[in-house]
Order: structure tokens, then C-alpha cells, then sequence
């Protein structure tokens, strides 16, 4: 039995706790030490899925390109208040090269 | 040249040829494979792609009803309505296996069966601004959970394509060309031996022949 969390700076997040998602509200600074033992340690517990600001991902996107290639869990960019940074697209693309070698969808 | 030294020998040959016949086998069955990988592949990349577009767009609208929330609602007021929520979604994580890459499957459950019962909140002291924004983002959710489905079978299969055309690479240019090298290499040998042999075998004729019958004594008689 798994759960599904959401991290992020609070005000984009809370919304998820009234659907039945664990919110884990995380400040956005350039420290992300924090964040990071945070992330550890919800991947250490029973969540399969681990949706990330993508304000937050772009922080510690070392650390998210980690568990790419491990079943679970899976960690999925989600936009936040502050709008769309692009993140998240990113991380298809990066999938793309990395397996055709070169960007060959989103050339536009 | 070969690469690295190999016994010049027939039962070394007969290794090798098999070994090669194993590894081109493998060759073109792991291309097969890189192949049908790619082509799934791109059908998974695409629609994660679109999917990511509709979530985002999801995701924003709710935010925006967020906002439009909290806007006319008191700080305070809007914390405590989350405080304690009656739903609760659980996964089943399954398993499914495309190309021998082991991609994950979700299936959710709610806690609450009616899936409109999400508002965790009494409706006196809220705004009906929240009541929406809960809901679009309670619409999102299956589409957010196929997101997550699709993009960790994307990352998987590149990882698993990355690996087999990593294989093949090898195969194809690394370990094919030094055995086929290797062979060419032991045949000539082999060759080589069996002339040096044959004209060893000529000369000892020659030598016996002339200690049997003393031809050159007898052409210098005649001579």
C-alpha cells in the first residue's frame, strides 16, 4: 500500500490535502539541504509517487535525477503558483536524448 | 592485427567460430529489440508529452481558483479548512512488463467512495471560490497519476534503450571485428604450419631418396 505526496512552497500545495494527497510544505531558498533530507526521506517511507514544485525540482534537480531510472519512486514536476517554469518539459526532453541521443520532438 | 594473443590452435579456431555465431546472433537480436524498444518509445514519449501539457494547464487553473480563494477568504480561515481532510487516496503499485523493462502501474483508491465528498470544510465560513478550486484539482487527479505512470515508464525505457544500444554498439564494432580478426588470424597460422610442414616433408623425402640410391653420384658418372 502506497500514498502519494506533494512538496513544495506552501501556498502551492495545500490545495492538495483537501483531495487525500500528504502535503510537505518546503520554503524555496538556494539551501536545499533541507529539502533534500526531506525528499530522502519520504522515498525511505511508503510514497510511490512524489509530486515536486517545479520552482523546488529546479533546485535539486541533481538529486531528482537520481531515481530516473529505479521503478519507484516516481518523482513528476508539477507546476506551482508562481506559474510554469518549464521544468517539467524539460525532464521529457532530457528522457528523449537520452535515448534517441539527440532532441528530435521538441524542435519547434 | 589481433588484439590480444590467442593460441594458434584448431581447437581455439572451432571456440571462436562458435563464439562468433553466439555473438551475432546476439547482434542482431538485441538490435531487434533496440528497435522495437525506440518505436514504443516514442508512442510513450508523446503522449507524456501531452499529458504533462493538460496536467499543467489543469494545475494552473487551479491555482488560479486558489488564489481567487484565499483572496476573499482570511488567512486563518483558509488554513484550518485543510486542517483535517476526509480524503485520502492510497496506491496499488503494479507491475507491467514492456520489452523486458518493468514499468510501474498505478491504481488509486479513495478513502470516501463518492468522489465529490472532498470539502473537508464546514460551508458557513468558507467562500464558494474554494469549493471550486478543490474541485478542479480533484479532476486533475487521474490525469496526474497517468502522468506519473507514463513519465516513469519514459525515464525507464530511455535508461533501458541507452543500455541496449550501449550492447549492440559493442558487439557490433568491438567484439564481432576482434574475433573475426582472431580468426583470420589462428587460419593463417594453421596454414602457415601445414606448408612448413608439407616442405619439410619434401626435403626428407629428397634426403631419403639420395641416401637410397645415390642420385647425385650417379648424374656425376653419367655426366
Amino acid at each position: 500500500m502506497y500514498k502519494i505526496t506533494v512538496m513544495g512552497d506552501r501556498d502551492s500545495i495545500y490545495g492538495f490535502a483537501a483531495i487525500g494527497l500528504d502535503t510537505y510544505p518546503i520554503a524555496i531558498t538556494d539551501d536545499t539541504s533541507a529539502a533534500v533530507r526531506k525528499l530522502r526521506e519520504l522515498i525511505e517511507s511508503e510514497y510511490a509517487v512524489i509530486y515536486i514544485t517545479e520552482a523546488l525540482a529546479e533546485k535539486m534537480e541533481e538529486e531528482i535525477d537520481r531515481y530516473r531510472d529505479v521503478r519507484l519512486p516516481a518523482i513528476i514536476p508539477i507546476p506551482g503558483v508562481s506559474g510554469n517554469t518549464g521544468m517539467g518539459m524539460k525532464m521529457v526532453k532530457k528522457s528523449v536524448e537520452k535515448a534517441v541521443g539527440s532532441d528530435i520532438l521538441f524542435r519547434d | 592485427m589481433a588484439a590480444k594473443h590467442v593460441n594458434p590452435t584448431r581447437m581455439e579456431l572451432t571456440n571462436l567460430k562458435r563464439k562468433l555465431v553466439v555473438a551475432l546472433r546476439g547482434h542482431r537480436l538485441l538490435k531487434d529489440k533496440r528497435d522495437e524498444l525506440m518505436r514504443q518509445f516514442l508512442e510513450l514519449v508523446q503522449e507524456n508529452r501531452k499529458l504533462r501539457q493538460q496536467v499543467e494547464e489543469g494545475i494552473n487553473a487551479a491555482n488560479k481558483n486558489f488564489a481567487l480563494a484565499s483572496a476573499v477568504m482570511q488567512n486563518e480561515t483558509l488554513k484550518t479548512a485543510f486542517l483535517t481532510p476526509k480524503q485520502e487516496v492510497t496506491l496499488e503499485v503494479g507491475k507491467k512488463n514492456i520489452m523486458s523493462v518493468e514499468i510501474p502501474v498505478f491504481t488509486y483508491q479513495t478513502r470516501t467512495s463518492d468522489p465529490n465528498d472532498i470539502y473537508s470544510y464546514g460551508y458557513a465560513i468558507t467562500s464558494g471560490d474554494l469549493d471550486s478550486a478543490v474541485k478542479s484539482l480533484a479532476d486533475i487527479l487521474p490525469l496526474m497519476l497517468e502522468l506519473a505512470e507514463k513519465e516513469k515508464a519514459c525515464q525507464m525505457m530511455a535508461a533501458e534503450i541507452e543500455k541496449t544500444r550501449r550492447r549492440v554498439n559493442a558487439l557490433e564494432h568491438v567484439v564481432i571485428p576482434e574475433m573475426q580478426e582472431n580468426i583470420k588470424y589462428i587460419t593463417m597460422k594453421l596454414d602457415e604450419n601445414e606448408r612448413s610442414t608439407q616442405v619439410r616433408l619434401m626435403k626428407v623425402k629428397d634426403m631419403l631418396l639420395e641416401q637410397e640410391y645415390q642420385y647425385s653420384k650417379r648424374y656425376m658418372a653419367d655426366g
